[in-house]
């Protein structure tokens, strides 16, 4: 057992106490960090717990880490790091999310348009839409192999079927939950058609259609990693299943899993930002 | 001799035999029955009645944006089918648009003509309404009296013959309130368009109208006619005005003394 791990556990959870005296501000920056060394130190010592040794006669006795620490799991990031896979397979995954989640979005969109403003569009697509929805996209990777082979192509193709459900139905909600008045008004200053799309329904449309974006890159994000476990040769998810294949590498894993992590906070910070614009700024804000 | 209902000029609207069904469910429910109304070209005229009444409804078949059971309206002697930008429907509350700005607003009826003459009219009425300075805020960033009045300054920006109203200052504060009113009479009395305003606040209707029409309920029925044949600014305490408010007051079944 680790002293070290111990202290550093116990002075996190003081400062967490202590940060109630904080104003609001300070406690912004000292509650984050406090728990992440908490858990770090917390993370270190039940990794160590888990350590055990083997002893066979006429050998030196050997220590068998069966859960990395954070200090190997550095090590391990660092090795990825160097040695460019970390790199590469990032990209390689943000390459078949950007993909799929892109034409998820440019077919999802206009679809969600169309279903929330025709009745007779919504008739024919809904059902389908809402019997497809529920199946998880895992459910279809096999299929997607079978059609598409090994490739880029069937990871793609779960990521678009991850994120477009979530944004078909945003969107056609978001036109059906339009308030009456403002057809009305459009109507009423004799808008044409595609005035009227452009000018009213999708700017009314368009708050709640980035959250439905937001949703679906959080999806496609999720579903990546499964989607390159399937015989995919490179992405962050094909490294976790290689790294525990190739030598029970754990403190690849962790560190995989780490960057996916990461990867997605930055991901979901990038939508966020177009709840700023100034067009849409209405649909986020209480009044 | 005209008919009760008959506006005192040239007539711009004419109702006739108006009625309009809701089914809820099951059930039926007559909102409008037989109603007749006329209002002359440049009047003002304010429709007054207890709160479900079918003042709304009236106003959204006059708007065209509903179709009558019976009846008929004819503005111009043309029978309206559907909304039309000379006659431009002010909503009490998601009038305007909170994705685009005081600008955007008063310029919706405005797209198809050529840029310059579009900034030339957004710029009168904004200067019209008094909100110059405000043109690139959204409406989220306008007080409900602001709001209000850059509805009011997007229904004038296309010059419609009739604007009609729906409560436009239901949800202002008192004060706020009478202001919006001597703003409302100052543009009338520049334009000269034809308003019928709904409402169901009796000072409101004899501060504003030329002639008040007061509703009944169930099912929505004229109860009477009244012209407000004062001079502006009306004196709300002198004995003309409270003798038409006890009138009014008595046509909506309500005693005038509490
Ligand atoms: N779309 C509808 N479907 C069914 N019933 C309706 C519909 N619109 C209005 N009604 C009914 O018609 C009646 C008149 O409604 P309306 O909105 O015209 O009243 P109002 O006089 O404008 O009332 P308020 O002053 O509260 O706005 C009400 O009883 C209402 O319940
Ligand atoms: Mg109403």
């Amino acid at each position: 057992m680790s002293l070290g791990a111990l202290v550093t556990a116990a002075l996190a959870a003081v400062a967490i106490v202590a940060s109630r005296g904080l104003r609001q501000r300070a406690q912004a920056v000292v509650l984050p960090i406090a728990t992440g060394v908490l858990l770090l130190a917390l993370w270190h010592l039940w990794a160590e717990s888990t350590r055990y040794q083997i002893a066979t006669p006429g050998e030196p006795v050997r220590t068998v880490e069966v859960f990395p620490t954070p200090e190997r799991t550095l090590v391990a990031f660092r090795e990825l790091l160097s040695d460019g896979r970390l790199v590469r397979y990032s990209i390689a995954s943000l390459f078949r999310v950007a993909v799929g989640f892109l034409l998820a979005a440019a077919i999802g969109i206009p679809l969600g348009l169309w279903a929330g403003w025709s009745t007779r569009a919504s008739y024919s697509i809904n059902p389908f839409v809402q019997a497809l929805r529920p199946i998880s996209p895992l459910a279809w990777i096999p299929i997607a192999t079978l059609a598409f082979g090994i490739r880029d192509e069937a990871a793609i193709f779960i990521i678009f079927l991850g994120s477009f459900f979530p944004i078909v139905t945003g969107t056609m909600t978001a036109v059906r939950s339009m308030p009456v008045a403002y057809v009305r008004s459009a109507h009423n200053f004799g808008l044409r058609k595609f005035e009227l799309l452009a000018h009213v329904v999708f700017p009314a449309a368009l708050p709640q259609i980035i959250t439905s974006l937001r949703i679906a890159l959080g999806v496609a994000w999720l579903v990546i990693v499964a989607a390159e476990m399937n015989a995919i040769q490179s992405g962050l998810g094909f490294l976790i299943v290689d790294a525990r294949n190739m030598g029970m590498r754990y403190d690849l894993v962790v560190a995989a899993m780490l960057v996916i992590g990461a990867i997605g906070i930055g991901l979901d910070f990038l939508v966020r930002r177009l709840e700023r614009i100034d067009s849409v700024r209405w649909g986020f804000t209480k009044e | 001799m005209s008919a009760p209902n008959a506006a005192a000029g040239d007539p711009k609207v004419v109702v006739r035999g108006l009625s309009k069904r809701f089914r809820r469910g099951r059930e039926e429910m007559l909102v409008l029955d037989a109603i007749d109304l006329e209002i002359a070209r440049g009047e003002f005229v304010c429709i007054l009645g207890p709160s479900g009444c079918g003042k709304s409804t009236l106003l959204n078949l006059l708007g065209g944006f509903e179709e009558a059971d019976a009846g008929t309206i004819l503005i111009d002697g043309e029978k309206v089918t559907r909304p039309d930008p000379r006659r431009i429907f002010v909503f009490q509350d998601y009038g305007i648009f909170p994705w685009a700005t005081v600008r955007e607003n008063i310029a919706l009826g405005l797209l198809r003509r050529p840029a310059k003459e579009r900034e030339e009219i957004v710029a009168r009425y904004v200067e019209l309404i008094g909100l110059q300075g405000f043109e690139d805020s959204y409406p989220g960033e306008l007080s409900g009296g602001m709001k209000q009045r850059v509805a009011v300054a997007r229904a004038l920006a296309v010059s419609p013959e009739i604007v009609f109203m729906d409560e436009p200052l239901g949800a202002l504060d008192s004060l706020t309130r009478l202001s919006m009113r001597r703003e409302l009479l100052r543009i009338w009395q520049r334009e000269r368009m034809t308003i019928a305003l709904v409402t169901h606040d009796v000072d409101e209707s004899l501060q504003l109208a030329d002639r008040v029409v007061v509703m009944t309920s169930r099912p929505g029925r004229i109860a009477g006619i009244v012209p407000v044949a004062l001079p502006h600014p009306r004196d709300p305490g002198s004995p003309a005005y409270n003798a038409l408010k006890r009138q009014l007051f008595e046509l909506l079944g309500v005693r005038a003394d509490v």
